[in-house]
């Protein structure tokens, strides 16, 4: 089918910034396909960034869009969101941005389960300040301020998430566009706090320093560690080593936040008459 | 008439004032001396449709106001000086993509927890410098409840009329002390409200001066699909990079605030033409510096009193004037010496300038004034 490309990314201000190989490039024309499948009015559709390279992308979307500081894109979302509940409210974080320096958001947004879409772009690195470990960088690989190999562990962002009380919670990965453009429509119309994790590959600062220069070499290793979460469930304790699902891994029909505050307005003034 | 006399505490004036103002929207985070005003809101706005949100932290309390008032909506955070450290980040990128809200700091006694139930002004410099960068400042400082309830609606006239945060400096006994006041009919509240583009969104650039320096702003939602982002930018609001474009946008910034100071300037004067010495005060010091000109000008001393109520940006022309015609100017804070050093600055030495200063949470009384004002008579 043909996507509404051109009328949702804002032509004069491409090429983006983004390396060559990067999976940033793929994930939010993957983001803008889902938008056109979940048929969002673009008019009434917001896009809010961090900083880091994830953050550029709002400036490419052609949406109203806010590029905001470092982690804290959740929080202004969350006032967009309860200033206006019919706006449709997108998050665009990366895995610095938002499990790092705005974790807490992340786990207060899934926690109010209010009506927004966070698309958390995971690189595994800080790739636009050239390559230290993030929270999602693998024990053991190498990065800029871990010379001597990353002793830390890494968030299970989706267990996270959960046990936060997000109400939709799905990955995917920038080499399978087709389930991730699949992912978007059902996270962005699921109406509740949606956490999609998109795996990115990022050669030039994560890639190069631990045995996988090119997007390519990366991408394969995206498809190759990745299962539908249909087929996780059958494999065994030793066949899931080094492999992750993907898919729609939680999904809950569970009370949203603006709706109940509505409903406190409404009996207030109901009282008030 | 009856129901328009309340004893209102200082927080409880920032709610009554935020209600008349128009404010739908208040986010924050518990913190003593200014959880009342959190409290007060949480209950009263969502009798006017408003919302309420208690966020999980003041970073986030901060970035919320700002998201809500590009919703459209007139907003308010409240904190004492701890947040207000916290909000610093994100109260920078309000000023530089200029949201207009309301950020209320009932100031307790620093640095760190400090005594976090006593009254000080040492925020004074903060509200000024707390963000990194040069950047353009509002604050406000009322010395009474009454005027805590006039200064939040000021606030918000400010905050929409030119297109930016606006500080609400109140200090623990503003915000604490309970006065009378006689709240006026809603049809004698002067309301300003952000101006609207008048173009449509084909021909619309968010950050386009059309008349005055303070560009018009839709809310999300109408179709103007318009890019924010707290890099410079140009007129568009998408960031080239350019020195060019940094020294426009931040010379903008001043210049909407500087070039309309006999708005934004508020203070009163009572020096008669011969005082020869003069108090100058804001928040609550101005009270007992009222109190003290009074008892010396029954002794038959030639002194005089100026309450600031607008501290930035800080009235430097007519402070100059003053200082030309005083013999001392007497500043007594709540800090270790803040507004004294922007006196000094603007007199040039024409006149004695003398600090009274208290740092130790206790309040300065009236007494400590007269004294001070025999010693340099």
């Amino acid at each position: 089918m043909g996507y509404k490309i051109d009328e949702y990314l804002r032509q004069d201000k491409l090429p983006h910034i983004w390396c060559p190989g990067c999976g940033h490039g793929t994930i939010m024309g993957n983001l803008i396909r889902g938008i056109d499948k979940a048929n969002l009015d673009p008019d009434k559709t917001v896009v809010v960034s961090g900083i880091g390279c994830s953050g550029r992308a709002s400036g490419y979307m052609n949406f109203d869009t806010l590029h905001t500081t470092h982690g804290r894109a959740i929080a202004f979302a969350t006032g967009i969101k309860l200033a206006n509940p019919k706006l449709n409210v997108i998050v665009i974080t990366g895995d610095g941005d938002g499990a790092a320096i705005g974790g807490n958001h992340l786990i207060h947004g899934a926690r109010r389960n209010i009506d927004l879409t966070v698309v958390l772009m995971n690189n595994h690195i800080y790739g636009m300040t050239s390559g230290q470990f993030s929270p999602m960088t693998p024990t053991g690989d190498n990065a800029t301020t871990t010379p001597y190999g990353n002793i830390d562990q890494n968030f299970d962002l989706a267990g996270l998430t959960k046990a936060s009380g997000a109400s939709f919670i799905a990955r995917g990965t920038a080499y399978n566009t087709r389930q991730l453009i699949e992912i978007f429509a059902e996270g962005l119309l699921h109406t509740g706090f949606s956490f999609i994790e998109a795996i990115s590959q990022c050669p030039v600062n994560y890639g190069r320093r631990n045995g996988l220069s090119s997007a390519v070499d990366m991408l394969k290793c995206q498809r190759d560690s990745s299962v539908n979460i249909r087929k996780w469930d059958s494999l065994s304790e030793e066949e899931k080593k080094g492999k992750f699902p993907t898919g729609v891994l939680y999904k809950e029909d569970k009370r949203e936040y603006t709706e109940m505050y509505q409903e406190i307005i409404d009996s207030v003034q109901e009282e008030a008459k | 008439m009856r129901d328009r006399i309340k004893l209102l505490q200082g927080d409880e004036a920032v709610v009554e004032g935020a209600i008349a103002a128009g404010a739908k929207f208040f986010a924050g985070y518990p913190i003593t001396p200014a959880s009342e005003i959190a409290e007060g809101l949480a209950e009263r706005l969502p009798i006017y449709g408003g919302k309420f949100i208690q966020m999980e932290d003041e970073l986030a309390s901060m970035a919320c106001v700002i998201g809500a008032s590009l919703s459209g909506l007139k907003s308010i955070t409240a904190t004492s000086g701890p947040g207000f450290s916290l909000k610093q980040e994100n109260l920078g990128l309000g000023m530089m993509i200029e949201v207009p809200c309301v950020v209320v700091n009932v100031q307790r006694v620093g640095p760190s927890t400090g005594l976090p139930t006593s009254p000080s002004q040492g925020d004074v410099m903060q509200a000024k410098w707390g963000t990194h960068g040069d950047h353009p400042v509002i604050a406000l400082a009322p010395s009474s409840v009454k005027e805590t309830f006039e200064l939040t609606i000021t606030a918000f006239n400010f905050a929409e009329r030119f297109r930016t945060p606006v500080i609400l400096l109140l200090d623990e006994i503003v915000g604490h002390m309970r006065e009378k006041v006689v709240l006026p009919n809603e049809e004698d509240i002067e309301i300003w409200n952000r101006k609207k583009p008048e173009v449509g969104p084909e021909d619309f650039n968010p950050y386009q001066e059309t008349d005055g320096l303070v560009p018009p702003m839709p809310n999300y939602g109408e179709g103007y699909r318009y890019h924010t982002t707290g890099l410079f930018h140009d007129k568009t609001g998408f960031p080239r990079g350019t020195n060019e474009d940094a020294k426009n946008l931040m010379d903008r910034l001043m210049a909407k605030i500087e070039s309309n100071m006999d708005i934004i300037s508020l203070y009163e004067e009572d020096i008669r033409d011969d005082d020869e010495i003069i108090v100058l005060a804001y928040g609550s010091t101005m009270r007992s510096a009222i109190n003290a000109i009074s008892q010396a000008r029954k002794a038959g001393i030639k002194a005089g009193w100026i309450k600031l109520k607008t501290i930035w940006p800080f009235p430097a022309d007519y402070i100059k004037e003053v200082g030309k015609r005083a013999k001392a100017i007497i500043i007594p804070e709540l800090n270790r010496g803040q507004i004294i050093k922007e006196v000094r600055e603007n007199i040039f030495g024409n006149a004695e300038v003398h600090g009274i200063n208290k740092y130790d949470g206790t309040l300065i009384k009236p007494e400590e004034i007269l004294n001070m004002i025999q010693e340099v008579k």
